[in-house]
């Protein structure tokens, strides 16, 4: 039988709205998805050792607080020094839609803005995460 | 209110409507739903009549405004009176920047300012922390020192205006701050008019500004209780907010029960300091915030009032009147903005507004259509003031108060989210109160369920959001939207290096370790900060005192 996939769930910054990021774990959980969630006011350090430690398939990053631009890219430019670009990295928040592209060219698959269903995060995580496939 | 035969002849006359009339027309059509409720989970009637009211004294639970129990309002002219100040939440980029849009809502006919923070200040990082990283001036104003302070109100006379700031963890340096500008302009602290929210309950509840543990946190607002009832008497020390709880998910009962809870934990830690309760009470205020369930929300803020004054009074045996009435602002709810659609925005806006106008607010935030996309631009900004302009002088509402007092249904509502806002501060007592209650993540979870139920109602369709899941468009991504200034972050180090260089960092050291000393002590902290601040210390070095001294709060990790 498939393992089922692992998601963390995490805050980079200092912003402490996480009604989205708590909303987002308990529906992948109830999807059949190991959820971990970091908490608030993560360092992008800590969210790839969390990510690497726990040996995730997926990061999904939730921001509000308009720091996304200096925050993910560090990360994906993190996971990619310790090997582990395979990490399927997806963010969320207010995050207005000329920053997307930036944001896609720095490794973020995908960003989902407000008004976004779980299911469609669900739907994109089945379809797209790329470590469970390798293994 | 009526006899009780008339009430009987009531009762045969809606069960007689009911079976022929009601029933025969839903056999027809049925009803939109299967069943009808609040945000709370009130099941609603198919009518509300004098019976649903029957067990109300009106002098007893409802009164005349400006007399106990308040619901129909805290002053007894209300808006016959004045209306209510309007106070939008506004802040930055630098100080200079937010220096501008406050002279600029001045100039539009607001009232009070109201700063934004940005998170590193908010969290007491300097800007020039590595955690500041991204984060400086996005969400509001980076305040590092006095030197920005001073930027931030210049020109703007400190005794004219009445300032309110979202400050929690550090809220007592940034009080100081403000003080400290004031004695530049020539201000007694005693002239100040204001508001800082410095309600760190909340923060570990929903909206995660905390620094220091639950211990600590509560003897610095004690502090400030106490400070503030000698020397800046006007200044509003707290406001003891549910409108986070809200946004994080909470029903209206929830709100409401959560925070009069915290209020409680409070008003106990501050006795408990030693002072008396009619000393500090009455600058006890709240804030709520308003959500689209109009009648509820309107409810909810008459339920609060008469809540308040019962707990003040029975509870904590206050004896002063204003220790019994609950000044509130309100803001509208920023959770139920759409990015879809966006214009839509300033109709539930609008709704959400006469809500917290209706319910009696003291002050009103209107939030801007553009919200759930970026910051908020001027243009909708002035929307947004303007809507509350269009509500006080052209609607009407404001010309009685209450004007929705008597409304079977909105009586009944009050009556019940009363009562069930009482059961859970009695579950959050015998829990041990609010702290406990925090510390064992009871709030928290009871504020995820119901987050997680509004989502899934939305995702199934049991709930519609217009322009959302129903009435959907094809749309141009938004334009013109706001964007600070990355060199913010540039712009804040260097003045921090300018001011580490012009100060006599003699003196700094030594304001330091005295306010460490008395950190260690049971001291008041707020004429040692104040001291501190005067010296040009940064935000973030005094933080640092107080963090080596009272250490960080852990986060429970719950979802």
């Amino acid at each position: 039988m498939e393992r089922p996939i692992r998601v963390l769930v995490a805050k980079p910054g200092l912003d402490g709205h996480d009604r989205g990021a708590k909303v987002i774990a308990r529906a992948l959980r109830d999807a059949g998805m190991e959820v971990i969630y970091t908490g608030l006011r993560q360092t992008p350090e800590q969210i790839v050792e969390a990510a690497i430690q726990e040996d995730v398939d997926v990061v999904a990053l939730s921001i509000l607080s308009g720091a996304h631009n200096t925050l993910f890219p560090k990360i994906t430019k993190l996971l990619k020094e310790r090997g582990a670009e395979d990490i399927l990295v997806i963010g969320g928040g207010v995050i207005p839609e000329e920053d997307i592209p930036f944001l896609k060219e720095h490794g973020i698959a995908e960003i989902f803005t407000p008004g976004t269903p779980t299911s469609a995060v669900i739907e994109y995580i089945k379809a797209n995460v790329k470590r469970l496939a390798k293994k | 209110m009526y006899d009780e035969k008339k009430l009987e002849e009531i009762k045969m006359k809606r069960e007689d409507w009911e079976k022929n009339h009601r029933e025969k027309a839903i056999a027809k059509f049925p009803e939109r739903k299967e069943e009808f409720k609040t945000s709370s989970e009130i099941e609603i009637k198919p009518i509300y009549t004098p019976e649903d009211v029957k067990g109300i004294d009106y002098l007893e639970k409802l009164g005349f405004p400006g007399e106990y129990p308040y619901t129909r309002g805290v002053q007894p002219t209300m808006y016959r009176g004045r209306f209510w100040t309007m106070r939008q939440y506004a802040g930055y980029g630098t100080a200079e920047e937010s220096n501008k849009r406050f002279k600029y809502l001045l100039e539009q006919g607001q009232t009070g300012l109201s700063v934004a923070f940005d998170l590193p200040t908010q969290i007491g990082y300097d800007s020039d922390h590595p955690m500041a990283e991204g984060e400086v001036g996005k969400v509001g104003v980076a305040i590092d020192s006095l030197y920005d302070m001073e930027i931030l109100f210049d020109g703007i006379p400190l005794d004219k205006v009445s300032t309110s700031m979202t400050i929690n963890a550090p809220a007592a340096i940034l009080l100081a701050m403000y003080i400290a500008v004031a004695e530049k302009q020539g201000v007694s602290p005693d002239k100040l008019n204001g508001t800082i929210q410095n309600d760190i309950l909340k923060e570990y509840v929903a909206r995660g500004t905390y620094i220091f543990p639950t211990g600590p946190s509560m003897r610095l607002i004690t502090n400030i209780f106490e400070y503030c009832s000698k020397y800046v008497p006007k200044w509003n020390t707290i406001s003891i907010s549910g409108y986070h709880m809200r946004e994080a998910g909470a029903t209206a009962v929830q709100e409401v029960a959560f925070t009069l809870a915290n209020a409680i934990a409070y008003v106990d830690a501050a006795i408990k300091a030693g002072l008396d309760v009619d000393e500090f009470a009455p600058r006890i205020s709240f804030f709520f915030s308003a959500h689209n369930d109009l009648f509820e929300e309107v409810a909810k803020f008459r339920a609060a009032r008469r809540m308040w004054a019962k707990i003040m009074k029975e509870r904590f045996g206050a004896k002063d009147p204003r220790s019994m009435m609950m000044r509130f602002h309100t803001q509208t709810a920023g959770s139920t903005l759409t990015a879809q659609q966006p214009d839509n925005n300033i109709i539930r806006v609008t709704i959400q507004a006469l809500a917290a106008v209706l319910g009696g607010t003291q002050s009103l935030h209107t939030n801007s259509r553009d919200e759930a996309l970026a910051l908020p631009t001027e243009d909708s900004v002035r929307i947004a003031l303007r809507t509350q302009q269009i509500i006080a002088y052209e609607s009407g509402v404001c010309d009685t108060p209450d004007p929705l007092a008597g409304s079977y249904y909105v009586e009944y509502l009050t009556d019940e989210i009363e009562k069930r806002a009482f059961e859970y501060i009695k579950k959050i007592d015998e829990l041990g109160g609010a702290v406990k209650a925090i510390d064992l993540g009871y709030m928290q979870r009871e504020i995820q369920e119901s987050a997680y139920r509004y989502q899934m109602e939305i995702e199934s369709g049991k709930r519609i959001i217009v322009g959302l899941n129903k009435f959907q468009m094809e749309e141009e991504p938004p334009k013109n939207l706001l964007k600070v200034d990355p060199q913010v972050e540039i712009v804040q180090r260097e003045k921090i290096k300018k001011v580490k260089e012009m100060r006599d960092n003699a003196r700094v050291e030594k304001a330091l370790k005295a306010l460490k000393k008395a950190a260690e002590g049971d001291d008041n902290l707020m004429p040692w900060i104040l001291d501190a601040v005067r010296e040009y210390a940064t935000l973030g070095e005094i933080t640092d005192v107080l963090r080596s001294v009272f250490g960080e709060y852990q986060q429970q990790i719950i979802f």
